[in-house]
Order: C-alpha cells, then structure tokens, then sequence
C-alpha cells in the first residue's frame, strides 16, 4: 500500500476530487496549508509597512491506494492540478505500513 | 409688545373707571403716577423672561447625540483596534476599551465632571459638583437637562483614554493601564477640557476655537499615547518581523461606526438641535470624505494600490481634524481641512513614525495628535467669514490673532499633557511596571491577561 500526499493550488481541490472520484479513488484527506518552494512570495502593505509574505496557501491531500494504483493516480493528479505556471506544487509516494477501519476492525487492502 | 400694550390699555381702563371722566382729581394723578411707574418698569421685566427654559427638540437630539458617541467607542474604535492588532491580541483590545468605558463612567460622575466642570476657575473647576452634587432631575444647562450634558461630557471622557489604547497595544499591562487612565482622567483630561470648554477656561476665555475637542480628546490623547508608546518601548520584532493587522474588516466596520457616530460628537457639541449643528453635520461629512480619498490617492500613488487600511485611516484622519473646526468652518473650509489632514497624518503615520522608529501600534500620535493639531490651526484660518466660516472666538478680529490663540491651545495641550502623562507612566512603572513579560506578550495578551481566546476555530 502507498500514502500520496499531493500538495496543490487551493482553487484546484475541487478538480483533483472530482477526477480522482471518477478513477474510483474512495477517500481523502484535506489539510489547509501554506508554504513556498521555488514560487516568490509576495509583498503586503499596511500603512507604510511593507512585508514580504514568503508563505503562500496550498491544499494538501492525502490518499491511500493499494501499489497497482499509484501510477494511475499520480496521472491523474497531475492532469487535475497542472496549470504550467510555478507553484503547482508537488507529489510524495510513502510506503504504509498498515491501514485499519475502525468500525469493523478490518486491516490492510481491505480497509482502504 | 402686544403684552405691553394690552396692560396699559386695562390701567386705561382702570383710570377711567376710578375717574369717571371728571377733572383730574388727586386720585387720578395718583393712578397716573402708578401707570407711569409701572411703565417704566414692565420692559425691564419683560426682558427678565429670557431665562433658558427646556427645549424638548435640543434635549431629544442631544440624548440621541450621547448614545452616537458612547458607540464610537463600543465598538466603533473598538473594532476598529481589534482588527489591526494580531489576532492573539484582539480581546486585549476589546476589553481595554470596555473597562475604560465603564471606569471612567464612575470617575466622570464621582468627581471628574466637577473638575471640568462645576467651577468658574481658570486652571480648575472645583469640586462642588462631586458626586454630581446639584444636579438633579430638573436642574438645566442651557436649554437641555444637566444629566443630558453630563452624559454627553462623560462620553468624551471615555473615548479620549480609548483612543490612546492602540499605541500601547500588544504589550502593556492591564492592571497598570487602568491605574494610569485613572490617574490621568483626573489631572490631564479633567483640567484641559475645563480650560477649553468649563466656565471661566483660560483658554476658553482668549477665544480659542475648539468646538468638540480637537485639544481636549485628539492632541490630548495622541500625545499621551506617544509619550506611552515610547516609555513601554517596541513591540518585540518590530519593526522586522510583520505583524499585519489580522481583520481589516473589522477595522473598516470600526471606522465606518466612528464616522457615522461622530456626528453626534460634533453636531452633539452645539448642544442644540440647530443651524450650527446642522452645518456641523455637514462639514464633517465633507472634510472626513475629502481626507479618505486623499489618503487613498497618496497610496495609490505612492505604492501602487489603494487599500483598505489606507482609505479608514484617511477617513479618520478627517473626522480628527474637523473636530475642532465643526462649529466654524464652511463646507469649504472643511474639504480643505481634510485634504490637509489626509496628507498630514499619512505622513506622520507612515514616513515620519518610520524615520524615526517609535513603535506607536495604531498610529495613535500620527492620527489624533497630527491630525488635532493641523485642525486646530486651520480653524484659525478656515473660520474667517471671509473663508465660508462663522466668525472668530471671543474678541478676535483677525486670523492671525485667531491663529496666535489656536497655537497657544496646541502647544499648552502638548506640552501639559506630555509632561505629566510622562511622570505619571514613569511614577507608574516603578511601583507596578508598564510592560508584560516577554513570554507574555510572545503568547499573546488574552491567552496571558485574560485567559481567553478570541478565536475557537
């Protein structure tokens, strides 16, 4: 099983959902982040202050698959979130250990 | 007239009656001499009757008047600190300028509305009137109840320490700062709105132009506020690290409550519901407009992009400087006031505050005390008839003489109140401290001081 945490552009969560829904994806996590890499903060003006904002909003999200079908959704994360411009932002794959359903107990493939 | 008239005919009347139309007898010339008496007197007792009576319409608008300026402060200014301040911060805030309302409530009517108030001195108004002592359901003061004045006063009285909250925002202590404002209601503001607006002021009595306190609230307020900020020292990381304003759109919500209550603060201060407070209306509206936009040009110009901060800051900006200026200035006059404020205290708030590197949080020195003074000087000016004004203080007959007691005004208020704001803070901080801890002010106030947070997400 892998862990796929995606950070992405906010106005871009609602399309990787969808499309990732539409490749039978069942769950995900969404986390409210900020951060930077290679895309230039920008600056704020507050009577006379100027500030350097390096921080910048992300979405990040998280899913778990079973390793048949990291490379279909990494695709379609990428189509989803792609805009060409910096900043688009990044995929990590993970190795998971094991995943369990709280409700029934269940382990591994199963319970994703 | 017709009184008159009517009373001599019914002597007349009398006569006749008494005489019968014989020959002048000694009874007659008797009455006659009695008619002639009574004549001579009755004018003298008709113009007795100008003694004020209750005016229900001024008595109406200026209990209306009271409730507008007690809500520039909650939450009008409230709000709009709240929303500069980091949002660890913002029940610091709120609950600073509440307590002050209420303390100085207490004070105003314990003591505090005498010494402004209940005397004929130049320097001090006594004490006759602590405990409000004679003022009762039916006493006047001028054609409105004395409770009516007095509430209205009060709320200048509170809004004044409010005002000077933002510039030691984000590190003084609670406790201390209630002490302080204590302290200071009674021997700075108390004495200072006496010598401007009590009975036998000092600088009422040269004449001076300050219809609803561009000395006695914003030069008084933004000079102790300065003279705070610079005592308590810089906030930690500034100015480096950013600590933007964490609600603007509180702070927009604050300055539009201000503006709408400030008419109450100054049409309020004709203590009238007529012309005068109408032009006073008026005015206001035009210099507090007229200084938003400028404020918003200059940073349009300057940095690129007009902001939201920017144009609240202007608006008020102009609402301060047509304070002192809102009983005698023209429509006119008051653009002028507040074109000379918008760029004023943009200046001072942002080149002059940088250049010199004090840490006054709100810009309380850069808005209020800039922004009273440029406003107590033009009233000198913009109060010529000649300008569109209503006419000079006191015996004066020219704008450079008006001009000479305004500057007399300023600088007695800076000075005064710089002075002792100063030894009181530091008579303060060696008895209890100013400033919290640094760990204290690295969580935030309310977390530290209050034990609450202003935010449960």
């Amino acid at each position: 099983m892998k862990k796929v945490d995606a950070i992405v552009k906010p106005f871009k969560l609602d399309e990787v959902k969808d499309k990732l829904n539409e490749i039978g994806v069942q769950g995900i996590t969404v986390t409210e982040v900020k951060g930077f890499g290679r895309q230039k903060g920008h600056t704020e003006l507050y009577r006379g202050a100027e500030y350097v904002v390096d921080f910048l909003p992300k979405v990040k999200m998280e899913i778990v698959i079973a390793d048949t079908q990291v490379d279909e959704v990494i695709d379609t994360i990428m189509k989803a979130a792609q805009t060409g411009r910096i900043g688009d932002g990044k995929i990590f794959v993970t190795n998971l250990v094991d995943v369990i359903r709280i409700r029934t107990g269940e382990r591994g493939e199963e319970a994703i | 007239m017709i009184p008159l008239f009517n009373l001599y005919r019914e002597l007349s009347f009398m006569k006749i009656k008494i005489s019968g139309h014989r020959p002048t007898s000694k009874k007659s010339w008797a009455m006659i001499a009695l008619l002639f008496l009574l004549f001579t007197l009755l004018p003298s007792l008709a113009l007795a009757e100008e003694a004020p009576v209750l005016n229900s319409g001024d008595t109406a608008w200026m209990l209306t008047a009271t409730a507008l300026v007690l809500f520039m402060t909650i939450p009008g200014l409230s709000l709009f600190y709240a929303g500069m301040v980091r949002s660890k911060n913002i029940l610091s805030v709120l609950m600073q300028c509440f307590a002050i309302t209420s303390l100085m409530t207490i004070l105003w009517v314990l003591y505090a509305y005498s010494i402004a108030f209940g005397g004929d001195g130049p320097y001090w108004g006594g004490l006759s009137k602590m405990f409000l002592a004679g003022v009762s359901v039916d006493t006047l003061s001028g054609t409105i109840p004395e409770t009516v004045f007095m509430t209205f006063q009060m709320t200048f009285a509170i809004i004044t320490p409010a005002l000077m909250v933002g510039a030691f925002a984000e590190r003084m202590k609670f406790s201390t700062m209630l002490v302080f404002m204590t302290i200071w209601i009674t021997i700075v503001y108390a004495p200072v709105c006496h010598w401007v607006w009590g009975g036998g002021g000092w600088l009422g009595n040269k004449g001076i132009l300050d219809f609803a306190g561009g000395t006695v609230v914003h030069i008084n307020a933004g000079m102790a506020g300065l003279v705070a900020a610079l005592l308590l020292g810089k906030r930690k990381g500034y100015p480096t690290t950013a600590m933007p304003p964490h609600n603007l759109g509180y702070t927009l919500v604050g300055a539009s409550m201000l503006w709408v209550g400030w008419f109450g603060f100054n049409a309020g201060s004709e203590l009238a519901a007529d012309g005068v407070a109408g032009m006073a209306m008026a005015v206001t509206q035009v210099a507090t407009a007229t200084a938003a936009l400028a404020w918003m040009a200059i940073e349009w110009v300057k940095h690129g992009k007009p902001s939201v901060l920017g144009i609240a800051s202007g608006a008020v900006a102009g609402l301060v400087a047509i304070t002192p200026a809102s009983g005698a200035v023209g429509p006119m006059g008051a653009m002028a006031i507040g074109f000379a404020s918008g760029f004023g205290c943009f200046f001072a708030s942002t080149i002059l505050k940088r250049a010199l590197g004090y840490d006054d949080s709100l810009d309380v020195f850069g808005i209020h005390a800039v922004g009273g003074i440029i406003g107590a000087i033009l009233t000198g000016v913009f109060c010529a008839e000649s300008l569109g004004g209503a006419g000079f203080g006191g015996d004066i007959t020219s704008i450079g003489d008006q001009l000479a007691v305004q500057f007399i005004g300023v600088g007695a208020t800076v000075v005064y109140t710089g002075v002792v704001s100063f030894i009181i803070l530091k008579v303060l901080d060696g008895i209890m401290g100013l400033r919290v801890t640094e760990d204290e002010e690295a969580e935030g106030l309310d977390l530290a001081l209050h034990d609450e947070r202003g935010y449960i997400i």
